[in-house]
């Protein structure tokens, strides 16, 4: 199975046999992935009951909750990384939702659309309207995406909450970009310790 | 479909909770499918309240199919083509296995005169059972509301023994409010002038008694909604209400049917003892009051499943369970099912928890 671009990077970084918890993991692509790829101990959290339904089905060990609330319930490092793929910008509180990845795991890889895109920019600029891309297809008012985020953003909340920027990639197109990244990445993903 | 049935007697006096010890303890099970060569394909599943080893085969008293038959047989999400299942009466019960109605050394029944048992001492016969049939790790523990309790019984007091451990609509303590309607029920029984503190074997058994505590219960294991949807209001055959006391509604005619049946398969006595070990049952205080630590080091897998309808064991049991084994650092997984039943949800047609069974025994 193909992954998606941002979990494609994400596993290739994990090391093999690593605990992992993937937060927000949807049908499970990711843990099926890692765990058959890497023999890594994967684990996952969803709120969506008929993905979780999907995940146990494949054998997996997921549970259904609501990471705002129920990552609290994990141990300190409990896990070698933690996983938030492109859900931040739907989380209540992104920034306590970031402590609790770092406190859960020893790493944490964080992946989200970048709102600062040339095509959200000129989206909002020129049409005057909340854009819709094909980064961001939903209209403003049915989106989960209730705290849009861009790469410098990210940046800057990841230094005041005193995360070191171990790794970052950028996507446009399903594609890696460089440069002038805030600009030209659709997606970003970096992965942090602290 | 056939089970095997058996019969054992525990070479060892069973050691109590309450204190003291169960000599003979004598378990009834039956077995669907072949034990594997290096004997890895055992799963033992763990019966509820009123349940029995009949999972899968007809009940000897009333020809009813096992309960659990839609889960478990070949081809099955409990497949007895390739898993070897046990499933043992609980002690304190009533089919076969040591209970207030079994001979005690005088050749009388026990009655009152059987020990007080808890959950953990329901599990600790079964372990005791595998270890006579030389079953040393289970591929799975599975058990639905006391069957969960059993089964998480088992994977805190004998982590070794289940590789998986599956509970569905259950709970790690009996609330308050389970209490309260396991006393009314208990009440019942003992209001009723032929239960005789007990001594009733060989007369007339105390069944009105154990009737309306079944009665009681059974609300407990329906919600509302599934009563409203199959009675309503509607009047059992007949046109207007009788101004009476007879059973003038579908709902009182449907209750007194399940009351008097229950009493056909089931001894008054094993209900208040069963009844009894489930209050008693908080796998948290058994393990100095914090329920994580009954998990501590476990290797074991876990799979909790709730259903959203579930009034007696609702959804924040499971999370509750499921919070202590994050916690403990388990590999677990829990979803909470939608299913219109109430508790009965797990017994009944839910194509979502087969899906979750067989995936999770893979």
């Amino acid at each position: 199975m193909n992954l998606r671009p941002d979990l494609a990077a994400i596993a290739e970084a994990i090391a093999p046999g690593a605990r992992v918890l993937d937060i927000g993991c949807g049908d499970g692509a990711l843990l099926a992935n890692l765990r058959d790829a890497k023999q890594v101990d994967a684990r996952g959290m969803e709120i969506d009951g008929d993905c979780v339904e999907r995940c146990v089905a494949q054998g997996l060990s997921v549970v259904q909750g609501d990471a705002n609330r129920d990552l609290a319930d994990y141990p300190d490092k409990g896990f070698d990384y933690t996983v938030l793929s492109q859900t931040l910008q739907t989380a209540t509180r992104p920034d306590h939702m970031l402590d609790q990845l770092l406190r859960v795991g020893r790493q944490a890889f964080v992946s989200f659309p970048n709102f600062a895109h040339w095509r959200t920019r000129s989206a909002l600029m020129f049409g005057g309207k909340m854009p819709v891309t094909r980064a961001i297809p939903v209209s403003w008012y049915e989106t989960p995406n209730i705290h849009h985020v861009t790469v410098k953003d990210f940046r800057e909340l990841a230094r005041e909450k005193g995360a070191t920027i171990e790794r970052e990639w950028f996507f446009a197109g399903g594609k890696p970009v460089s440069g002038s990244t805030n600009w030209r990445a659709e997606f970003a993903v970096f992965q942090l310790s602290r | 479909m056939a089970g095997t049935s058996r019969t054992l007697e525990l070479p060892q006096p069973l050691a109590l909770d309450g204190g003291g010890e169960l000599v003979g303890a004598t378990l009834a099970y039956e077995t669907y499918g072949e034990l594997n060569a290096d004997r890895s394909n055992a799963i033992l599943l763990c019966h509820a309240l009123t349940g029995d080893q009949y999972v899968a085969s007809p009940h000897p008293v009333t020809g009813k199919p096992g309960w659990w038959e839609r889960m478990v047989g070949p081809g099955k999400p409990i497949d007895t083509g390739r898993f070897h299942v046990i499933c043992a009466n609980v002690i304190g019960s009533c089919m076969g296995s040591s209970g207030p109605a079994s001979e005690a050394s005088d050749g009388k029944p026990y009655a009152m005169r059987f020990p007080v048992i808890t959950i953990r001492d329901m599990t600790r016969a079964l372990v005791g059972l595998l270890d006579e049939i030389g079953i040393d790790t289970l591929h799975a523990v599975v058990g639905g509301s006391m069957g969960g309790m059993q089964a998480l019984s088992l994977a805190a007091n004998w982590p070794s023994r289940a590789a998986r451990v599956l509970v569905i609509a259950s709970t790690s303590r009996h609330s308050a409010q389970n209490i309260a309607f396991h006393e009314l029920g208990r009440q019942a029984v003992m209001a009723d002038p032929r239960w005789n503190q007990g001594d009733y074997y060989g007369g007339e058994a105390p069944d009105n008694g154990l009737a309306v505590a079944r009665m009681a219960a059974h609300i407990t294991y329906l919600s509302e909604e599934a009563l409203t949807e199959k009675f309503g209001r509607n009047l059992q055959d007949r046109e207007a209400k009788s101004f009476g006391f007879d059973a003038d509604f579908q709902v009182e005619s449907y209750l007194r049917y399940q009351g008097s049946g229950f009493t056909q398969r089931f001894d008054a006595n094993s209900y208040l003892y069963i009844t009894r070990a489930m209050d008693y049952f908080d796998l948290a205080e058994e393990h100095g009051g914090k329920l994580a630590d009954a998990f501590a080091g476990t290797a074991a897998r876990f799979c909790l499943v709730s259903f959203d309808s579930d009034w007696l064991y609702p959804t924040s049991e499971s999370r509750h369970v499921v919070r202590a084994l994050n916690a403990a650092g388990a590999a677990v997984s829990f979803v909470e099912l939608s299913a219109p039943h109430g508790h009965d949800s797990f017994l009944l047609d839910v194509p979502a928890l087969d899906r979750v069974v067989k995936g999770f025994l893979e």
